[in-house]
């Protein structure tokens, strides 16, 4: 049996730094065009990296001094657009595969899609998120541990507080943020709704 | 105190409250697309599970489709392995699906309306964000990942938490020349690119009012673009007018009690709001996006904003906008030289956003500037059938308009029409994101179906109102 609980993630920490980072730019559209999610994680950033190669300058998915990172930093509104989980699929698949995504704030449909996976999105005040990202720029080999229990994230001397709205808090840290299973147990239930709305019974 | 409409949607289908909080909610229409399907039917066969309401599912088949010819196979393999995907697990659980070869494919955006499967009072989902279009009928529509696609084909019930419902209002009137698309615009930019989170939008007002529902449908289409996971407009008799009819109303003695149903979801007029925005109808003029995100946007006849007129904290994106789209701050938008012109898309490539373009070029010599590329792709197999029966095919032609197949196309490139290079293209689709159009270096500029012809044949941008004659419009325009 896998264990699915959430409960601590530690690991180096990676940044990407900018506010609505868009699920185009996490996997552009043309890697879309598969029928699994396997192979993803290589081209996650892909044409942002490209972007900072020309510029001359080395995007983080690039960074050798990143490429054992399991914890992602980013800013405001992060995961907006287009609603394919294939953008954290694709982050979940790069490198040592990233556990947790911590942020300044989510787009919804994004955190949703994390959440599905077992994938923790939380937040931290914007200051915070500077001390975090300097951090992990200047000693990328430092251990970022988030522990949802407490919702606390430590790092070097840093320690913070995180948010994470107590559903998806509880769903992670008992392991059931699989919702398949628990939606298909409610047949009855299921059953009984439909049948109180017209629109289900054919108007009658 | 009473309710809106999301609220007692929200109600009449929560199923139960989950051990997480969440409430496990009731799904009447589930639209799916080749794209975010194929890892869902994986998943449920890993699991043993069956699709619980294949008679509550459609499939059609839209972002990869090839706009020069659907000829299977089809020329991409990669494109034809989805769709023989899509195929097989249709045809495995029983799903209806309307493949080119029906006549009745497109975008699932255009076609869910146009075959009546979205009704007011529904819970509509599908695994793609501009789900929130079908809300312009008064029903709860939003986008969903793969694994909630797979949750809705198991149990037609996704782990949903409550949002919170914003009201903005848009009183008076449109100016001539200005649109559903300026409007959504405008909110966008009032409001934000992450506004709208945690919020569901209840569009109202006497624009709103006066809107058709294709008009309505542009509005809800963007929602997303601000944020907000949906937007709806309660139902009224335009949304019934526009239903009656239609292959899967309801119809007899059935349509009457339907009319009534509907009806009992609108909003209560003393219902409570989070929050509500009212803006003025005569304050928007066409609006065309500058930047990388769909609230980087100036009327056209203003000057680019500088970087300093952001807040501190927005100036880094700001200036990586303009960066990115090589344009500069204090300058006009229009004069700015266009490459390629797309007009369609699920939030304008509908049979009215056509119609007001050829109103504009039909019986003038206007053309295509030789330099620009311009596309023309109907958002339906049903509404390119219709454009051809009125002769708008050779309108567009004969202006100099390439006259495609029906789907998604230059909106997000995942098919053969994609920009090159850097192009820059005046797009009637939803999303500026960088790369969206198909090259990584590729610029989009968002604006109305009429602005984008405009800007085709002047082969810049250009505020459509100098080139074309709005003065018989007075106050037509709704
Ligand atoms: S037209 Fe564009 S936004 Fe609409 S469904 Fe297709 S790809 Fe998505």
């Amino acid at each position: 049996m896998i264990d699915s609980t959430r409960t601590t993630i530690a690991g180096p920490a990676i940044p990407v730094r900018g506010h609505d980072i868009d699920t185009d730019r996490i996997i552009p559209a043309r890697y879309l065009k598969c029928v699994v999610f396997e192979g993803l994680g290589a081209h996650v950033f892909e044409d942002d990296r490209a972007q900072q190669r020309r510029a001359n300058t080395v995007h983080p998915f690039e960074h050798p001094r990143h490429a054992s990172a399991r914890i992602l930093l980013v800013n405001r509104n992060f995961g907006c657009g287009s609603s394919r989980e294939h953008a954290p699929q694709a982050i979940m698949r790069w490198g040592q595969g990233i556990d947790a995504i911590v942020g300044e704030s989510f787009a919804e449909i994004f955190q949703g899609n994390c959440l599905a996976m077992g994938i923790p999105c939380v937040t931290v005040d914007e200051a915070d998120m500077a001390l975090l990202m300097d951090l992990a720029e200047v000693q990328p080999d430092v251990t970022f541990t988030l522990d949802l229990p407490t919702r606390t994230l430590k790092a070097g001397d840093v320690d913070v507080p995180v948010h994470l709205a107590d559903g998806p808090h509880q769903q992670l840290i008992e392991g059931r943020w699989d919702s398949m299973g628990e939606l298909v147990a409610a047949t009855d239930q299921i059953a009984r709704t439909a049948a109180a709305l017209p629109y289900f019974t054919g108007w009658r | 105190m009473g309710k809106t409409l999301y609220e007692k949607v929200f109600d009449a289908h929560t199923v139960r409250r989950l051990p997480s909080g969440q409430v496990q909610l009731l799904m009447g229409l589930h639209l799916i697309h080749e794209v975010t399907s194929p890892q869902a039917f994986s998943m449920l066969r890993d699991r043993g599970v069956g699709v619980l309401h294949p008679e509550r599912t459609f499939a059609t088949v839209d972002h990869i489709i090839p706009t020069h010819s659907q000829a299977r196979p089809l020329v991409d393999p990669l494109a034809e392995e989805m769709l023989q995907h899509l195929e097989r697990n249709v045809a495995q659980y029983g799903i209806p699906f309307f493949p080119p070869t029906s006549g009745q494919q497109g975008i699932v955006h255009v076609i869910g309306p146009e075959k009546g499967l979205t009704q007011p009072g529904m819970t509509i989902c599908c695994g793609d964000s501009h789900t929130s279009t079908h809300g312009a009928f008064g029903a709860i529509a939003f986008g969903i990942g793969t694994s909630q696609v797979r949750d809705v084909l198991a149990s037609q019930c996704l782990a949903m938490d409550r949002l919170k419902v914003r009201r903005i209002e848009v009183n008076g009137r449109l100016r001539p020349g200005v649109y559903a698309k300026d409007v959504t615009l405008y909110v966008i930019n009032k409001l934000g690119v992450h506004g709208g989170v945690g919020y569901a939008y209840e569009y109202a007002g006497e624009v709103i009012d006066r809107f058709s529902m294709e008009e309505r449908m542009t509005l809800c289409n963007m929602s997303i673009e601000g944020g907000a996971r949906c937007g709806y407009v309660n139902p009224d008799d335009t949304t019934y007018a526009y239903l009656q009819g239609r292959e899967y109303a309801p119809s007899g003695a059935a349509w009457d009690a339907a009319v009534t149903y509907w009806s009992s979801v609108r909003s209560d007029a003393d219902a409570h709001y989070d929050d509500v925005v009212v803006l003025r109808g005569e304050d928007i003029e066409p609006m065309v996006t500058w930047g990388i995100t769909p609230a980087q946007s100036t009327p056209v006849t203003a000057a680019l904003p500088e970087t300093s007129s952001f807040a501190a904290g927005e100036q880094p994106l700001i200036a990586e906008a303009y960066e990115y789209m090589a344009l500069e701050p204090g300058l006009p938008l229009a004069g700015t030289k266009i490459d390629v012109a797309f007009i369609g898309s699920c939030t304008n490539g509908r049979l009215s956003d056509f119609a007001e373009v050829v109103r504009h070029i039909e019986g003038r010599p206007f053309k295509v500037a030789a330099h620009v590329k311009a596309l023309v792709v109907p958002g339906s197999q049903p509404v390119r059938e219709e454009m051809i029966r009125r002769g708008w095919d050779t309108i567009f032609r004969n202006a100099g308009f390439d006259f495609r197949e029906a789907g998604c196309s230059m909106c997000l490139a995942m098919n053969p029409d994609k920009l090159e290079g850097s192009q820059l293209c005046a797009s009637s689709s939803n999303r500026n994101f960088k790369g969206r159009q198909g090259s990584p270096t590729g610029r989009t500029l968002l604006m109305s179906p009429v602005m984008v012809a405009a800007a085709a044949i002047k082969g810049e941008v250009t505020d459509a109102r100098d080139l074309f004659d709005f003065a018989a419009d007075g106050s037509a325009s709704s």
